[in-house]
């Protein structure tokens, strides 16, 4: 069939308007991704005149639809049982289903998440629709295609692509955290809540969490508004401890190139980059790290970037504001330093420096 | 005795491929393929199982006739059987096509081998990169799905009961559900066995299982191949990085560097944007 032909069978859609976001929670905290995907989605909605609509699912998660209108959503809907206490597949995507039934969206995005993709994944099966990965942008074509444009990484990384969903609505999609910005909440925003029913009784229910324990050293790179990144300049694990004297008088986070952790020097939990984490901080220190597009593609993001590094050809200059070439033994013990000073001075407490397990090698 | 479903894709090694910087294409010439290494943690998660209270593994693969070798490197594993699809009408699937397909393979495997008790499929491939067909697989199967699996806790033949670890961004979660079940593997789940001489040498004479098309004669032709896939690739680019103007930051000893960057981040206002101060 060639791509004409398929253009000729396209549907009619003007039945599904409107943009649906699923609001990921735990213990009725959203995750920031949620508040993100609710910026992206008001732009998009904005853009396709339609409404932005958030899903919020729990126990006792009625402040989490007021606080989605809050972050831009002109509707909740908030469908509240014990049975959605914690995410389970079958019962979340019932609901979810539910309300795509009903409410007709063109556009559905969850976040890049455990459960966003989990979510994701058997929601866009069930209806079926298509869903692309883990996007990076997205945008949208005008009136009349509505396209939604999804783009993605690609090839670990290397390259992007674009992909569309032309015969089917929805149109899903799941989104990386961090990639897009939240617009800044305000509680004055007027939206209506709408209350869903859940039909799924426990006993049909066969998934059962028996337990949940955070990880105590897992550190939250794409939430952290500092990251102190290290590479493969580094040399070993030894300097990474360096690297996190310098993150705890910030108070933020060590990250690291994929070549320290191939090298077995970091815990993967630390990537950015390909294969690792997307992050936007405020400021983020790249410290031995040549700068390969695997990697400045996952920080690209950061508000302000200090580069660190020997060599002053490095590519990692290129996206840095500030580069320094020289001895990063010397000199990061020497800007930790400096920095404390600083702090003391404003009289800021500066968190103690707990030992270095955190980044115990790989 | 438990069956034991194992899908595997046989990939280009993703972390091989390099870009052509004159054209900005992907050279993909001598880029070795390999099979998925999360579904080798699948695969040898349904080993230990069949190594600890018995259970018969099959293997199952969608791709062209080379993927063959990806499921003899399975049976070389210790897997009792393996089946390839292929057929150019299942080409230029996409997760939803290729849920579709697998699903129906594993319903075919059943007829031969048996009621399937568990799937594992690896958490995502290296080249799609989406995760999403170990959920569609457990849709069009209607199986209870647990994804993310970083430990299996009990295999419950008795109860018919599954208990494993899931590892998320924030913790591990401790879930127990019912067979039949399908799973998604991380690399955390376990470390991949080495092939033992009388499985590679039975993995030398063993000749896969093929089907295609004909072999599913009341599969839904729209559903599969590139008609049966919703999403399109529409273009595909290198992405261009902002490059900017580095200031560099020099000083004769660290400490003065030290306060020279120190200056410029608080020229740049580093410290109100993070509450230092207001």
């Amino acid at each position: 069939m060639s791509a004409e032909e398929i253009e000729d069978q396209m549907p009619d859609w003007s039945a599904f308007r409107g943009v649906l976001i699923f609001i990921e929670q735990r213990g009725g905290i959203a995750k920031k991704v949620s508040w993100q995907l609710l910026g992206e989605g008001r732009k998009l909605a904005d853009k396709l005149e339609v409404p932005l609509m958030a899903v919020v699912m729990g126990d006792d998660v009625r402040h989490l639809a007021q606080e989605a209108i809050a972050y831009g959503a002109e509707q909740s809907y908030l469908c509240e049982a014990p049975e959605l206490k914690q995410y389970r597949t079958r019962p979340y995507s019932r609901v979810i289903l539910k309300i795509i039934e009903e409410v007709k969206p063109e556009i559905v995005l969850f976040g890049a998440t455990a459960t966003g993709r989990d979510l994701a994944g058997a929601v866009a099966t069930h209806l079926p629709t298509g869903l692309t990965a883990d996007t990076t942008e997205l945008d949208v074509e005008p009136h009349p295609s509505r396209l939604l444009l999804a783009s993605r990484p690609a090839f670990s990384e290397k390259m992007m692509a674009t992909i569309l969903c032309k015969k089917y609505r929805p149109q899903m999609a799941t989104a990386r955290a961090g990639v897009f910005e939240a617009i800044p909440k305000d509680e004055t925003r007027a939206g209506e809540i709408i209350h869903i029913e859940n039909e799924m009784n426990e006993s049909e229910i066969a998934a059962r969490v028996v337990d949940f324990f955070e990880e105590s050293h897992s550190i939250n790179l794409e939430e952290a508004e500092i990251i102190v990144a290290g590479g493969r300049g580094l040399g070993g694990a030894e300097p990474f401890a360096l690297l996190k004297d310098l993150a705890d008088v910030l108070g933020g986070v060590v990250g690291a190139s994929r070549a320290a952790v191939d090298a077995g020097w970091i815990k993967h939990e630390h990537q950015v980059g390909q294969t690792g984490f997307t992050v936007r901080p405020k400021l983020y220190i790249a410290v031995g790290i040549s700068g390969a597009v695997q990697h400045t593609v996952g920080m690209s993001g950061s508000e302000i970037v200090v580069a660190i590094n020997k060599d002053e050809s490095a590519p990692i200059f290129q996206f840095a504001q500030y580069g320094i070439v020289g001895d990063l033994m010397k000199i990061i013990p020497a800007i930790t330093e400096e920095i404390r000073k600083r702090k003391e001075f404003l009289g800021i407490q500066i968190p103690n420096t707990e030992s270095t397990e955190a980044i115990e090698s790989a | 005795m438990l069956h034991i479903v194992v899908c595997i894709k046989q990939v280009p090694d993703s972390r091989e491929i390099r870009i052509d910087p004159k054209n900005n294409t992907l050279i993909r010439q001598g880029v070795p393929s390999i099979v998925n290494f999360y579904d080798k943690h699948g695969l040898e998660e349904a080993l230990r199982i069949k190594d600890e209270q018995g259970a018969r593994v099959t293997v199952v693969t969608m791709g062209p006739p080379p993927a063959e070798k990806g499921l003899k490197e399975c049976i070389s594993l210790g897997a009792d059987e393996a089946v390839l699809v292929t057929d150019r009408g299942f080409g230029g699937a996409d997760t939803l096509a290729t849920s579709y397909v697998i699903g129906e393979t594993i319903k075919k495997v059943e007829e031969h081998w048996g009621t399937v008790d568990m799937v594992f499929c690896g958490k995502q491939t290296l080249d799609g990169d989406t995760g999403q067909v170990g959920p569609g697989v457990a849709c069009r199967l209607d199986l209870e799905q647990l994804t993310y699996v970083s430990k299996v806790v009990e295999v419950n033949e008795e109860k018919r009961t599954v208990m494993v670890h899931r590892l998320l961004e924030d913790g591990v979660e401790v879930v127990e559900t019912n067979m039949p079940v399908l799973l998604t593997a991380l690399k955390e789940l376990n470390a991949v066995r080495r092939a033992t001489l009388p499985n590679m040498l039975r993995a030398a004479r063993y000749k896969p299982t093929v089907w295609t098309t004909a072999d599913f004669p009341n599969i839904e032709r729209d559903k599969i191949g590139l008609k049966g896939s919703p999403t399109i690739v529409s273009r595909t680019w290198v992405p261009d990085i902002r490059k900017i103007n580095c200031t560099m930051i020099t000083g004769e000893t660290p400490e003065k560097i030290a306060e020279h960057i120190s200056d410029k981040l608080w020229e740049e206002d580093v410290p109100k944007k993070l509450g230092w101060t207001s």
